[in-house]
């Protein structure tokens, strides 16, 4: 979720209480009806009237009045990726403003709430703990205004179950007014300990939901260790057999670093043959960002220095028919036997590539870096070329 | 940073880890195998294993982390393993709450070859007696609906069953047409020689999608010498009949099983080239089971068990080496062995299950509308000896499946409290094979220093851990065939 806030002021205080979420428009000839709930992005030419709110990327002309008691907005040049169908936030008060939906983005992340009972040695997304209770209320009223398109929403924190009810309610309201769109949840699981919460969830009966969970270690203490949660292994290892119980979807997120590699071909064994019905399981690589950096030393290892471990972890899930993936890993330092398992996943607005990568003919299939990248990245990244018939070498 | 616990805080629990419960046995001299009830095993120095059994083995070492990864031990810091235990135990023998899914036909006794080692006891292909009746076939089938299982297989047995094609066409039909009410996952194979194969029969296993099981010894001079018929063209006829099964039904519509004789025992390699030609991916290698002609004409006896497991060591390593070369082919006993060593599943081959797949895994309806708890029950009956013999037709279902043939032998094999088998931790791979214990001593259990069965499996078992332990590629080789 973009977070962006926009120092400038109200330039048009309307009448009433205007929406605070709504859906932007950039069409001038927007149906009558629809423009009452919506917000105009205005960057030249002439003000339709009649819409709830103007986001101003331009200054229209004097004599251009849009309809009496609409609100208006100044925004400056970096909001200029708002576009057609995209969702906002506007806080009335200060007029600072947030996108809650790009609909021309890859991957649609909602953050639910910054607070987490975990506080992993690799977090990207720091937790604290404050009372942030109203980005459910946002995202509720989000929901019904995002494109039925869209393939694909992700709910994440912090941690999304210590919203408790209101995060049922969330995954109803995505399955009601979104039908054909897949809901993500990310969690670490803990929650669906409880069986009587896990069974709220397959009570939605949901088209298309997944949970995304971590395991670290197939020792207790690792993964408790990497969580920094004392019995969290124990809960998160029920929670998942709790969802597969109430036959709801899982995917095992393993993060490798340098506190986890060493054993992922035990780990991988360890979910063939205890969490053997999980839908998938991911290989990630580090995000140079949140408290990683803090613990850079304990978690930094060159990518290339764990293809072993990685290698074996994959075969082995593959050989043993349970569908797997690597995310966030670069092709060139990446064994060449594990290349099909490799996804582009890295959100689009994280992704780049290195001045190494220059020349390189698979670049357009690599998974690239994160953008925090650039702190710190294997020192073996280099382009590859390829043989006179094309393929790579 | 302060604000991050080391990871020697959360090692606080570990001191005093428990056992959980575990067999161990001699893997070789230096080394035990240790195994739990869900078939985890872990390779241990004899003096690391008296370590740990002894509670000193160092929460620091390899070993502590893989035995308790694998749930051989438990300690202060996690105790879902309980949970996980459960819930393996749960998966490996889910197949006993499902009751009987195969269910066997012998529809005629009769057969146009003459195997020497024929297990069934055939009859000359004139003695009409030896069909199985429409009325019988008919009762054999309200029988088999009133098992619970979800899943239905009915294979055809003879002698040479479509020598009474007439028949399994009734059966097929009535089948399915029973099916639309019991709505069950059902399926059909016949298990034929392919020599009297016709197009009319290729025609409906098309319209039916009937599976084709046969036999295939070898090459042609060895095939033909085991198995006579008339013009002694059993292999060409075989060959042909695979093509054609191929060709009409898919080549996966058609599978093969072969029977080791004393000929064979050279030819490990010839008989695994044979299969690979034929386009097969995998091979059964089997040994003579002691069971009708092959008794009586003492090819049982011709080769003992070390013999046979010198035959079947050269073709599994001759398999494992194609399979380094590239070539996808498995060996179909290995197999379901390798299952119950590397995943949580349990397959449910008759012979290798405990408590034993007799009745609960297999019924069999013979031709004389006899009901037998397995397929080679009703050999045994053609020698005399019908201590599997459940019933016949006329009986209802709870009769039959509640019967104390079946019970008794069912409670006296179980394997977890046989005598030795109880005490053994390669128990998890084996099964109770109450029927050859009894055809070979004379009652369910049997005394297993003496008994092939267990000689047998014990050292596929060894052999088997032994070579992926060794090497990291067979290791993953055997792990895909576990899998598929």
């Amino acid at each position: 979720m973009l977070k962006l806030r926009a120092p400038e002021n109200i330039v048009l205080p309307g009448a009433g209480v205007p929406p605070r979420v709504f859906r932007l428009s950039t069409d001038p000839d927007r149906p009558a009806p629809l423009r009452k709930s919506e917000g105009y992005i205005y960057r030249s030419g002439s003000l339709p009237p009649g819409f709830a709110w103007y986001l101003l990327m331009g200054e229209p002309a004097e004599s251009a009045s849009p309809a009496e008691g609409a609100w208006g907005l100044r925004l400056p040049s970096a909001f200029d990726y708002l576009g057609d169908g995209d969702v906002v936030r506007v806080g009335r008060e200060k007029g600072d403003i947030q996108a809650l939906f790009q609909r021309s983005a890859r991957h649609h992340t909602f953050l639910l709430t910054e607070r987490c009972n975990h506080y992993c040695l690799m977090c990207s997304q720091p937790p604290r703990d404050v009372q942030d209770g109203w980005i459910v209320d946002d995202v509720m009223s989000a929901i019904p205004l995002i494109d039925r398109a869209t393939p694909e929403i992700l709910f994440t924190g912090g941690e999304p179950t210590l919203l408790n009810d209101k995060l049922v309610g969330l995954a109803k309201q995505a399955k009601s007014y979104l039908p054909e769109t897949g809901l993500h949840i990310l969690t670490n699981g803990r929650a669906f300990q409880d069986r009587g919460y896990t069974e709220r969830f397959a009570e939605l009966e949901h088209h298309d939901l997944m949970f995304g969970i971590p395991i670290y270690s197939d020792q207790p203490e690792r993964h408790d260790y990497i969580v920094q949660a004392d019995g969290a292994f124990d809960e998160t290892v029920r929670g998942v057999l709790n969802l597969k119980r109430h036959g709801l979807r899982v995917e095992i997120r393993v993060v490798v670093h340098k506190q986890s590699f060493e054993r992922l071909p035990q780990l991988a064994r360890f979910i063939a043959r205890n969490l053997t019905f999980v839908d998938q399981v991911v290989f990630m690589g580090l995000e140079m960002t949140g408290f990683t950096k803090a613990n850079l030393d304990s978690l930094w290892i060159d990518p290339l220095d764990y293809q072993p471990q990685l290698r074996e972890a994959v075969h082995f899930l593959s050989d043993s028919r349970i569908h797997v993936a690597i995310y966030n890993h670069q092709l060139c330092i990446t064994d060449r036997s594990l290349w099909d398992y490799a996804k582009q996943s890295i959100s689009d607005w994280k992704n780049e590539y290195m001045p190494e990568c220059v020349g390189c003919v698979v670049k357009a299939n690599c998974g690239g870096f994160f953008s925090s990248a650039k702190l710190k990245y294997s020192s073996h990244i280099h382009p590859i070329g390829q043989n006179s018939s094309g393929a790579p070498v | 940073m302060s604000k991050f616990q080391t990871l020697a805080h959360y090692r606080s629990g570990i001191d005093n880890y428990k056992l959980l419960p575990l067999r161990f046995s001699e893997l070789d001299d230096t080394r035990f195998l240790l195994s739990n009830f869900v078939g985890e095993f872990h390779i241990l120095e004899k003096g690391v294993a008296r370590d740990f059994m002894r509670h000193q083995l160092q929460p620091s070492s390899a070993h502590y982390a893989e035995l308790r990864s694998k749930h051989f031990l438990i300690d202060g810091d996690s105790s879902v393993a309980i949970d996980l235990l459960a819930l393996k135990t749960k998966t490996r023998f889910e197949r006993l709450s499902y009751f009987t899914g195969l269910h066997l036909f012998v529809v005629s006794l009769r057969c146009e070859h003459s195997c020497p080692y024929c297990q069934v006891s055939r009859q000359n292909d004139d003695k009409t007696d030896f069909d199985m009746s429409p009325e019988t076939a008919e009762r054999s089938l309200d029988l088999v609906f009133q098992s619970p299982s979800p899943q239905i297989k009915i294979e055809f047995q003879g002698g040479e069953p479509l020598l009474n094609f007439k028949l399994i066409r009734q059966i097929v039909e009535s089948a399915k047409k029973r099916n639309e009410l019991a709505r069950r996952d059902l399926e059909f194979v016949i298990a034929t020689n392919l020599a009297v194969l016709s197009d009319e029969v290729l025609e409906f296993c098309r319209i039916h999608d009937i599976h084709i099981s046969t036999s295939l010894d070898g090459p042609a001079d060895l095939h033909n010498k085991n198995r006579p018929r008339p013009g002694g063209d059993s292999y060409e006829r075989a060959v042909a009949g695979i093509e054609r099964v191929r060709k009409a039904l898919g080549r996966d519509r058609v599978s093969a099983v072969m029977t080791t004789t004393n000929a064979s025992l050279e030819r490990a390699r010839d008989v695994v080239d044979e299969y690979v030609e034929r386009g097969f991916g995998n091979v059964f290698l089997r040994p003579l089971s002691p069971y009708g002609f092959a008794v009586k004409t003492k090819w049982y006896n011709s080769y003992d068990t070390e013999k046979w497991l010198r035959f079947y060591f050269e073709g599994l390593d001759y398999i494992i080496e194609l399979n380094k070369r590239g070539v996808q082919f498995k060996e179909t006993y290995a197999s379901l062995i390798l299952t119950k060593m590397l995943t949580p599943f349990q397959p449910g081959y008759v012979d290798l299950v405990s408590p034993a797949g007799i009745g609960t895994g297999a019924l069999l309806y013979n031709y004389d509308g006899a009901i037998f708890a397995s397929d080679e029950s009703r050999m045994l009956a053609e020698m005399g000896d019908t201590a599997f013999k459940l019933g016949s037709v006329t009986d209802s279902y709870e009769a039959l499946i509640s019967s104390d043939v079946l019970l008794d032998a069912l409670e006296q094999s179980f394997a977890a409290s046989a005598p030795m088998c109880s005490s053994c931790a390669y128990e998890p791979y084996c099964g109770a094979d109450p029927v050859y214990h009894h055809a070979t001593q004379g009652n369910f259990v049997g005394r297993k220093p003496l008994s092939g069965f267990c000689n047998r499996n014990m050292a596929i078992f060894k052999g088997l851990l032994t070579r992926m332990e060794a090497d990291p590629e067979t290791r993953r080789i055997f792990t895909r065939w576990a899998n598929r």
